[in-house]
């Protein structure tokens, strides 16, 4: 059945898009877009990093993002630049670095389009373990921290006082991420990853009243958007994470008209 | 030992700065069960401080810091929620602890808010949200209550019942109160201790040994001094003619 690589590529992208979901929520709750594009950024060191030591591809990337995301908390720390500084250093010096050691390593041939938007060919067997086997791993270690980053996300201060330890809740959310963007780089791209965060969960936003129904519509939205895209991708013969991203685009306009109807009602 | 158990929490000599500035120094107070403490004092005074100091909010800290009990139940006085989230007042309520349908509602009524339960939070006055905040703090019953201005924009008559309200838990649920209030007439009338900071202890012991305080006359005024009168009506003082109390 994984023979065909579509089918290969269409359970991939249903693995990820399960796990975006919830996490997208939060990353848009929490405002960390940037902090997810600094992490998929430094992800091309990590392929690259890979290549060279003959490593796991999704294992490297995720060490590398953990370093990165790791790194950063500590430059808040001790530094006075502001937040979004440091993140576009980072993003920028790693996304560079990557690049430069990608020119030395001429022996090997690389797809480098595959990589920075996603390549369905590309996902084999092996991959769609690490999506499926990461996947669940992610989500289970979310809904056990769920209680405490929901609960600060809301107000740090309220968690804290009650006793839920938000910091250690924040520093597992800040190693999901890392885990979501390794596992789901060969689908997307590392460019268009936060897209995939981001767009499901912001459309999920438009016609949620309470926080697990935009859960779960940031999930379906997810999926839509990677059936709908992959197919459009095979039709069009165009790359799978631009396809999808643009999947994922059209039904976020598709539900402003959802918020055009509730602001009609209410008045 | 036994006279211990009753300790929820336990302040000793704790203070904390910012930047090389103290925001509280050297404050030493329990709260026990079944009892109500009140920081009072003027603004900047460290009173939101010191409840953060309570609370474990702030971990760097001189001084030790006892908290005997998990159960907590926390309302701020300044509280930013981001109204990119969907939350309803319900979801608000199990914020920290999930909880049987039944006793939001219980909470929810008890602080008169029961028809908002299904409203979007940032649809809420500012009355209401701290009602709200009320009836999320008491519903898990709590050991500890930490409560920063708790009817702050609640109208007038709204006022009194939470206070009573919050002395009706503080018995029925043998529950410590951490209460931080400007109104000293609610603290005078229904506090067990008081606590006058300005920046550390001015002074504390019961209502009545407060407002006979030198330095909290200093602090509030000659007027705060006389407020107790209006409440005790047994009186066991005459006033002498610089306003200070005169025992029998």
């Amino acid at each position: 059945m994984f023979d065909d690589f579509f089918i290969r590529a269409l359970v991939a992208g249903i693995g990820v898009a399960l796990v975006t979901g919830p996490l997208g929520c939060f990353v848009v709750w929490r405002r960390l877009s940037y902090f997810g594009d600094t992490l998929a950024h430094s992800a091309l060191l990590g392929v690259t990093l890979a290549f060279t030591m003959e490593f796991n591809i999704a294992l490297s990337v995720f060490i590398i993002s953990s370093l990165i995301a790791l790194t950063l908390i500590q430059l808040q720390k001790r530094t006075n630049l502001p937040g979004d500084a440091l993140l576009g250093l980072l993003a920028h010096s790693s996304l560079a670095v990557g690049l430069v050691v990608i020119g030395f390593l001429t022996f090997i041939r690389f797809d480098i389009m595959g990589l920075l938007f996603g390549d369905i060919l590309a996902v084999t067997v092996d991959d769609l373990l690490i999506i499926w086997i990461g996947g669940a791993i992610i989500l289970l270690i979310l809904k056990l921290i769920w209680k405490p980053l929901f609960a600060s996300t809301v107000n740090y201060e309220l968690a804290e006082a009650e006793g839920l330890n938000p910091d250690r809740a924040k520093a597992i959310f800040t190693i999901l991420m890392a885990a979501i963007i390794a596992i789901s780089i060969k689908m997307v791209g590392l460019l268009l990853i936060t897209g995939m965060l981001i767009i499901p969960a912001a459309m999920a936003r438009n016609i949620s009243t309470s926080p697990q129904k935009m859960v779960v519509y940031s999930i379906i939205g997810g999926l839509l958007s990677v059936i709908l895209g992959l197919f459009s991708s095979l039709e069009f013969n165009t790359s799978s994470g631009p396809s999808i991203i643009t999947a994922a685009f059209l039904l976020f306009i598709i539900s402003l008209f959802k918020i055009k109807q509730t602001i009609k009602l209410k008045n | 030992m036994s006279a211990n158990q009753n300790i929820l929490v336990k302040l000793k000599d704790a203070g904390f700065k910012i930047n090389y500035k103290w925001l509280v120094q050297g404050v030493s107070l329990q709260v026990e069960k079944g009892k109500i403490v009140t920081l009072i004092g003027p603004n900047g005074s460290g009173k939101s401080t010191t409840a953060k100091i309570a609370l474990g909010i702030y971990k760097k800290i001189e001084g030790t810091v006892e908290k005997f009990t998990n159960k907590v139940g926390y309302v701020p006085q300044k509280i930013s929620i981001d109204w990119t989230l969907p939350l309803r007042v319900n979801d608000f309520m199990v914020l920290t602890e999930d909880l049987k349908s039944e006793t939001i509602d219980e909470a929810l009524s008890l602080t008169g808010v029961i028809h908002l339960k299904d409203k979007n939070l940032g649809d809420l006055s500012g009355g209401e949200f701290q009602r709200v905040l009320l009836a999320r703090a008491i519903s898990k019953k709590p050991d500890l209550l930490v409560l920063d201005e708790p009817v702050q924009g609640v109208d007038f008559t709204g006022e009194i019942a939470l206070y009573e309200l919050i002395k009706k838990i503080c018995d029925e649920m043998n529950c410590g109160i951490l209460l931080i209030s400007h109104d000293l007439h609610t603290v005078m009338s229904a506090t067990d201790h008081v606590v006058c900071l300005n920046g550390h202890v001015c002074c504390s012991g019961s209502p009545t040994d407060v407002v006979k305080n030198d330095e909290y006359k200093a602090l509030f005024g000659e007027q705060a001094s006389q407020i107790l009168s209006r409440y005790e009506h047994k009186h066991d003082h005459i006033h002498t003619d610089e306003g200070k109390i005169k025992k029998n």
